[in-house]
């Protein structure tokens, strides 16, 4: 039974803890940045109503943080646990990334623990706002340094491998693999995008529920126009990632597109079923764009999957997770875009309630597509842990009890995600902001934050 | 000197420090579950509330860098250890992510939750015992290497005496540790009924502390002669770090000084640590890994040392900050802030 099988339970229990970990990670990466601009905004603007949002967006980030952490150290020594002889290859060559990593953590950790304790302590608020940079460096530099151990899988270089030993080691050269600068650049992104668009979705469930309150019409503004900003850039990095697959690893992206035939001016597939004999039925097709897509030329020629061996082929399933990442991306920027409109355009209002749900959607599905990039990106790797050097099944444990530990953490998961969803709704029901709001300004008595 | 004993060095001064900062924690954890029990909670419980918010994430990281670093100094470590340890190193992260996770909702969220206070509280002395596994492991005679990958022998390990001492005496130095901070800090918070308290059990937990050390000795004796042979050349170490116990017990004791009493149980543990450290070398696990058979390569090996001198000028000013924030600035410790 595959319960029993230590490769297969391996997969799966690293996947339900990465598929986790993820959602507290992103967070972790963009929602520092957006504190960071309302703080600032706020106290520029001297918008007493930007500063409360960032101090409750930090009281929020507070607990999704500690579950990004501890399932972040899970993570970390499940990569020993599951796979040692892919950890004993990785410790050799890239272990640089990961050991800078954690100095990214402890700056982070360090600064963020001043940020929270230390609202009212300045007399100038700004030196208060500076203390927001070194978290947001810390994490975005953490999130930097994981993808490039990431990339490393996809591109593995800077070593030789000579049977089981690895010899002319280059650190930095394995860090910097051709997969890293794409690879980081869309990661990157792609938080700060779901990172603002779930905080626009707070704000549009609230507006759609108390009509006409200052502090959410205010945070639904700046949340809507950063998660236009940041889903421009996400596209254009998903698009420059595109383009590195077609050069380097060009099975994943023929799997993901279902290319099956090298052509040039390729069409690219939307959905769609395979029929037995593996041909496409039901699909949307836009005539070259794969070509386009690939090479930003129009009649490119692009490799398809029946170049590679079959059994380094990866599984053509990941073709709907691409595609249904891609559609949330447009899907976000055409939204958010309309949003603009109505709100620069002053005869219409951007506050109705079609509009209002529309952007409550966005954040979920951001996450969504965080899921499904990942699951593309990952799966269009199989067979390989290490492309063209070691396979899944020989990096993993032999433990026998694999299929149990991924009982306990199931477990562990769901008490960690819905303690987290209660704690955090009992925070912010216990706590409307409009109450706190009153609390906090009418007088300048310095009430005291976190107490 | 080479990279590899820099790198050892490096490495055991972070899992010193990890000791340190996380044995106050998690002591800190099961006394303020205890006090709620006897009803002290209202005399301590803030107390510890104020310190522990601040640094708990720093003291996660402390480990995080620990065994990072070790798969990064000693790659083999991850290919042994990983496969041996895959049940206890599970158990042990379960009990770190309830803990780290139920503090935040407790602190953050609902506050005074019997039973996040109790998850909080058990685990404070779960941790150590099931962390504590991978340094018995190091001593040899529990994991065996076949055809079929590397295996540990959960027989061995439960019957042995040696694995027990070692459980018992890193749940009572953690509450020896922690009693003895609280101390120091409720001093400085001027805080006297909570001094009086927790300045009891600092006393009562020294007893066991040092008998648990004797203990493991006489154990280790017994499990790997080799090891405690090179003990014994040390001893001078070890007597060091009897002197400072015992300097710290008197201070604590004759009610003064409780800062430097502190400082004193750091070097009871400094002299301790590095004695076991040094006296188990050359290997990291025996007999499989040793310190150079172990090391990666060369160039990895310097680089990593580079890169963790750079981090050391960025933390170090940065620690410094947090401290000078939080632990002695005597206003924030009194709740002025
Ligand atoms: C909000 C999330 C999100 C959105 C809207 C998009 N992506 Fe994405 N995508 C990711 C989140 C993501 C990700 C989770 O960040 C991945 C997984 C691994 C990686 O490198 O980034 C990813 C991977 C990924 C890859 C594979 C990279 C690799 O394996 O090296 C490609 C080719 C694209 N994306 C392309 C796109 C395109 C053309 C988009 C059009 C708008 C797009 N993505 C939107
Ligand atoms: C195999 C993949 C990963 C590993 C091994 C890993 C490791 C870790 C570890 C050990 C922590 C806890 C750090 C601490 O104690 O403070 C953590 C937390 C975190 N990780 Fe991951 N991570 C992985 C994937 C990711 C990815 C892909 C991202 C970025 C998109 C990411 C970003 C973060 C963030 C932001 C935190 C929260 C740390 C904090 O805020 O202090 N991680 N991760
Ligand atoms: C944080 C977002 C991530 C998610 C959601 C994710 C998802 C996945 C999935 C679905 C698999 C299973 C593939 C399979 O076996 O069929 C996997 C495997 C794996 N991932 Fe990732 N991944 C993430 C990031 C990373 C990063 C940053 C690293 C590198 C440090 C990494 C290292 C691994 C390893 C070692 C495996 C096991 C080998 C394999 O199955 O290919 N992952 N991940």
């Amino acid at each position: 039974m595959f319960f029993e099988d230590s490769v297969t339970m391996s997969r799966l229990l690293t996947t339900l803890t990465l598929v986790f970990h993820v959602i507290f990670a992103t967070v972790g990466v963009g929602i520092p940045i957006m504190i960071s601009i309302a703080e600032f905004l706020g106290i520029k603007r001297n918008d007493q109503h930007l500063q409360l949002l960032a101090r409750r967006w930090t009281r929020g980030m507070t607990v999704t943080i500690a579950v990004g952490v501890v399932t972040g150290t899970a993570i970390g020594l499940q990569l020993s646990l599951l796979w040692p002889r892919f950890m004993q290859i990785a410790g050799n060559v890239i272990s640089l990334p990961l050991f800078m990593e954690v100095f990214a953590f402890f700056f982070e950790a360090i600064f963020l623990g001043i940020y929270l304790y230390t609202w009212d302590r300045f007399k100038n608020p700004m030196y208060h706002w500076l203390l927001s940079i070194p978290v947001i460096v810390g994490s975005t530099l953490s999130a930097f340094f994981i993808t490039t151990v990431n990339s490393f899988m996809n591109t593995p270089q800077g070593f030789e491998l000579d049977g089981n030993t690895v010899t002319d080691i280059n650190p930095i050269a394995a860090m910097f693999n051709p997969a890293t600068p794409t690879k980081v650049f869309h990661v990157v992104a792609s938080s700060y995008l779901t990172s603002a668009a779930i905080l626009a979705t707070i704000a549009a469930v609230m507006l759609i529920k108390k009509k006409g309150s200052t502090y959410h019409k205010k945070a639904l503004k700046l949340t809507v126009t950063a998660t236009f900003i940041f889903a421009i850039l996400t596209a254009v990095a998903g698009d420059l990632s595109a383009k590195f697959l077609a050069e380097h690893q060009p099975e994943k992206l023929a799997a993901g597109e279902w290319h099956f035939e090298t052509e040039s001016g390729a069409d690219l597939v939307l959905f769609g079923t395979l029929n037995e004999e593996g041909e496409t039925e039901n699909a949307i097709r836009i005539p070259k764009a794969l070509s386009f897509l690939a090479y930003g030329d129009f009649n490119a020629e692009v490799e398809g999957l029946n170049e590679t061996p079959e059994e380094e082929q990866p599984p053509l399933w990941i073709h709907y997770m691409f595609d249904l990442m891609v559609s949330i991306g447009m899907y976000t920027l055409g939204v958010s875009a309309l949003f603009l409109l109505f709100w620069k355009v002053k005869k219409w209002n951007e506050e109705n309630n079609i509009l209002l749900w529309l952007i409550a959607t966005c954040g979920p599905l951001s996450m969504l597509a965080i899921e499904f990039g990942w699951i593309y990106a990952e799966e269009g790797r199989q067979p390989w842990i290490l492309r063209g050097i070691m396979t899944v099944a020989e990096g993993a444990t032999t433990s026998n009890h694999v299929g149990l530990m991924f009982i306990l953490f199931t477990a562990l998961y769901t008490v960690l995600g819905v303690g987290c969803v209660v704690v955090l709704r009992k925070m912010f029901k216990d706590h409307p902001a409009e109450a706190e709001f009153e609390d906090r300004y009418p007088e300048v008595a310095a009430t005291k934050e976190d107490e | 000197m080479g990279y590899e004993y820099i790198g050892i060095t490096v490495l055991w001064i972070f899992l010193y420090g990890y000791l340190i900062v996380a044995s106050v924690d998690f002591g800190a954890g099961f006394f303020a579950y205890y006090a709620k029990l006897t009803k002290k909670d209202h005399i301590m419980n803030k107390l510890i509330a104020r310190y522990l918010s601040p640094v708990w994430e720093v003291t996660n990281v402390f480990f995080v860098f620990f065994f990072v670093g070790i798969v990064g100094f000693f790659p083999d470590a991850a290919f042994y250890y990983g496969q041996a340890l895959l049940i206890p190193g599970s158990i042990a992260i379960i009990l770190l992510a309830i803990r780290g996770s139920f503090y935040a909702f407790e602190n953050y969220g609902s506050k005074d939750n019997h039973l996040y206070m109790f998850l909080y509280g058990a685990t404070g002395l779960l941790i150590p015992a099931s962390l504590s596994t991978a340094l018995t492991l190091s001593e040899g005679g529990f994991i065996e290497e076949t055809a079929n990958g590397v295996q540990l022998l959960y027989g061995e390990l439960l019957s042995s005496p040696y694995s027990w001492s070692v459980v018992f005496l890193a749940i009572v130095s953690v509450l020896y540790i922690s009693a003895m901070f609280l101390t120091y800090y409720a001093s400085r918070a001027n805080d006297q009924p909570a001094l009086e308290l927790v300045r009891k059990y600092a006393l009562f937990w020294s007893s066991p502390t040092i008998i648990a050390s004797l203990t493991t000795f006489i154990a280790l004796s017994q499990h790997n002669p080799e090891h405690y042979q090179k003990a014994i050349d040390l001893w001078w170490m070890f007597g060091i770090s009897v002197a400072f116990f015992m300097a710290a017990v008197l201070l604590v004791y004759s009610g003064r000084y409780y800062g430097w009493a502190f400082i004193a149980v750091m070097f009871q543990f400094f002299f301790a640590f590095f004695g076991y450290g040094a006296s188990h070398l050359p290997y990291i696990l025996q007999p499989y890994i040793t310190i150079t058979s172990g090391a990666t390569h060369e160039t990895m090996g310097i680089t990593l040392v580079i890169v963790f001198i750079a981090g050391l000028c960025l933390l170090v000013p940065s620690l410094y900050l947090l401290m000078r924030l939080f632990l002695f600035d005597a206003d924030y410790v009194k709740g002025n802030k």
